[in-house]
């Protein structure tokens, strides 16, 4: 007389798609990419992202990470991620072969804001493995040159070894984009700038009322981002970071990535600095 | 024949041991009973059949970290308050497999990872409990993307819900505004008066259910019987939490000393969290068979007292207890409304009862605010 004596399930958010390892690329010392193609038609046709978003990387039986998209957002059939070795699911990824097939879910998480910087300058600042999540932008800007006004990128590593995609940054400058890679160290076949990233702003003379920064590295680096852009007069509204934090569902479910108010999962991990500024210096936050 | 059921929105009578024709109606149409009982000293939520499975006679003795249970020796039914469980044992389960995946030569395939679960009839839940479900509705089925487990066991739960005439040492619904009487949320709502029991009907459901029970009209005595002890009943808080302008208060003094004085004291044992009824966080773990064939993708409770819970690799970013403890409580009252418009406190005190060293969050708010 009633409803039946149990309930209907809606199929669960956080289960995964098999997708086909297309290609593998090394990029530096521990930092690979891989090509990745949804093996089921209609989800590899229909899915589409915007740069800086990220997807869920899942191994059965190890577990799920959460990893940026690299690649070009107008083709999104071909999903690069370009990864660094650091835990358990990174580490058996790169045990992984080309035709190997792993567990994708996304897109998740906000975008830079590249709708809102139309007509404005674009400092992007990148360290390390900080590049891979930009690269999309620099896509798109390519894609819609003429839509941006000046765009530098200042690409900082460690080591001459450790920068990412150098073999890209001839094509980006014929797009018009000033490319200016720096090393913490350089060894004897380094014949460019030395220094940290942030000291790369001293070279630029950005007009704050134009400008939009886009930063993406480690921490310690993004506060130097923020300081410098700060004091050439950048508009706190005008600085985007990403930031990182501890993911386990990508949905807002499971707590793990809250900084302050903000769940980086789902309004993050792309962040304007005035969102974020009364906690970004709040240690242990 | 049309079965006499009473109106919505009306409140009667039933005689107490007719309960049980309720508790009978529900199990007909398919509920599982779920409600208060004695197990292991200490009153927990578990399946009941029969109303003599409910802790009858029975109250319970609260304090921070102390927790005893007493018999009463006058047959009340409903005479005590909350105790370690919460409705989210059910509602988001411990320990849940979100789906299944089998190796197939170089692929896998992803299936469901649980049969439908039950119907359930919640026994017993107290205004502050209504208001904890409603906080975790907010969190699992207003967002974006809807937890299909938790929408599942929600949407078809029965709630007969019971307004506290006796307040516990370790509550304070009422600074929360979560109780003690039931407002809403709920499909009966019961006062225990000393020979019956009023019941408000607040769905048609509910209405149904009380059938074959003998209900008549509520009289204007035990109206204002029940009216007079929910009154009294808002007086006898054990606790209460000033939460004017909390966020703030607490945003503002993210590097207060007070953080450092409760480290001392708290042993990062995340019992709070677990016995909270609003706290969601969770951790997701893979469980495979010897052969590495079949895993299991399972969702079990995390804590952010868990100093794992943020890692990112290379280390964990809330090293110290000072920094895990600022997050619970800055989350539990702060940054949850910016989350969700509304506190993730509902005043049922269990953090307190439950903290192996009665740490008071009350207490520690008042601190904050220089009151302490």
């Amino acid at each position: 007389m009633y409803a039946p004596q149990t309930t209907t399930m809606a199929p669960e958010p956080m289960m995964p798609f098999p997708a086909l390892i297309t290609d593998i690329k090394e990029e530096a010392p521990g930092v690979t990419t891989y090509a990745l193609e949804f093996e089921d038609t209609a989800v590899r046709q229909s899915f589409t992202f915007q740069p800086g978003q990220f997807n869920m990387l899942y191994l059965p039986g190890i577990g799920e990470a959460a990893i940026s998209i690299s690649s070009d957002p107008g083709q999104p059939e071909t999903l690069l991620h370009t990864i660094r070795v650091a835990g358990n699911v990174t580490q058996a990824i790169a045990r992984l072969d080309v035709g190997d097939v792993i567990g994708l879910r996304g897109p998740y998480g906000s975008a830079w804001p590249l709708a809102h910087a139309r007509g404005l300058d674009i400092i992007m600042v990148a360290g390390g493995i900080g590049l891979p999540p930009l690269r999309p932008a620099i896509y798109h800007i390519i894609h819609h040159r003429q839509e941006y006004g000046q765009v530098t990128v200042l690409v900082g590593a460690r080591e001459p070894a450790d920068l990412m995609f150098p073999g890209e940054y001839d094509a980006w400058r014929e797009q018009g984009i000033e490319v200016l890679p720096t090393v913490d160290r350089a060894d004897d076949s380094w014949e460019g700038r030395v220094g940290v990233v942030p000291m790369l702003f001293y070279s630029l003379r950005p007009d704050p009322r134009k400008t939009m920064i886009f930063t993406c590295g480690p921490e310690i680096m993004m506060r130097f981002v923020v300081y410098e852009a700060l004091a050439r007069r950048v508009p706190k509204e005008r600085i985007y970071l990403s930031l990182e934090r501890n993911m386990k569902c990508a949905i807002g479910f499971c707590g793990h990535c809250q900084f302050g108010p903000t769940f980086l999962c789902k309004e993050g991990p792309v962040l304007s600095y005035n969102q974020i500024e009364p906690f970004f210096s709040v240690e242990e936050f | 024949m049309t079965p006499h059921i009473p109106p919505l929105n009306a409140h009667v009578v039933i005689d107490k041991p007719a309960l049980q024709t309720l508790f009978d109606a529900l199990q007909t149409a398919g509920y599982t009973l779920i409600g208060p009982t004695i197990r292991e000293e200490a009153i927990v939520y578990d399946e009941i059949g029969r109303i003599e499975e409910l802790p009858i006679g029975w109250t319970d003795e609260q304090g921070p970290g102390h927790y005893r249970l007493h018999e009463r020796g006058d047959g009340r039914y409903f005479a005590y308050v909350v105790g370690p469980h919460s409705w989210k044992k059910y509602l988001y389960p411990a320990r849940l497999t979100l789906f299944r995946t089998r190796r197939q030569d170089k692929s896998f395939t992803v299936e469901t990872g649980e049969e439908p679960p039950p119907k359930y009839a919640f026994i017993g839940a107290r205004g502050c409990e209504l208001a904890a479900i409603a906080v975790q509705d907010r969190v699992f089925l207003e967002g974006p993307i809807q937890a299909a487990t938790y929408k599942a066991r929600r949407e078809h739960a029965f709630l007969l819900a019971v307004n506290c005439t006796e307040p516990g040492e370790t509550c304070f619904c009422v600074s929360m505004n979560s109780g003690p009487r039931c407002e809403s949320g709920f499909d009966l709502a019961l006062t225990e008066l000393d020979d019956v029991f009023l019941l408000q009907v607040g769905s048609q459901i509910g209405a149904e259910m009380l059938a074959g029970s003998g209900w008549r009209p509520a009289g204007a005595f035990e109206l204002s019987h029940a009216r007079r002890l929910l009154a009294e009943a808002e007086t006898q808080m054990g606790r209460t939490l000033e939460t004017r302008d909390l966020p703030n208060l607490l945003y503002d003094n993210l590097d207060h000393p007070r953080w450092d004085e409760v480290a001392e004291r708290c042993l990062s044992c995340m019992n709070c969290t677990m016995v909270c009824p609003t706290c969601f966080c969770a951790d997701i773990t893979d469980v495979s068979d010897l052969s590495g064939e079949n895993t299991a993708r399972v969702r079990v409770w995390d804590s952010c007292f868990n100093p794992d819970f943020s890692y990112v690799h290379g280390g964990n970013l809330r090293p110290s207890i000072r920094a895990r403890y600022r997050q619970w409580l800055t989350h539990k009252l702060a940054s949850w409304i910016d989350q969700f418009g509304t506190s993730g406190c509902v005043g049922c005190g269990r953090c307190i009862t439950w903290c192996p060293v009665g740490i008071d969050l009350t207490e520690e708010v008042a601190a904050i605010r220089g009151e302490g």
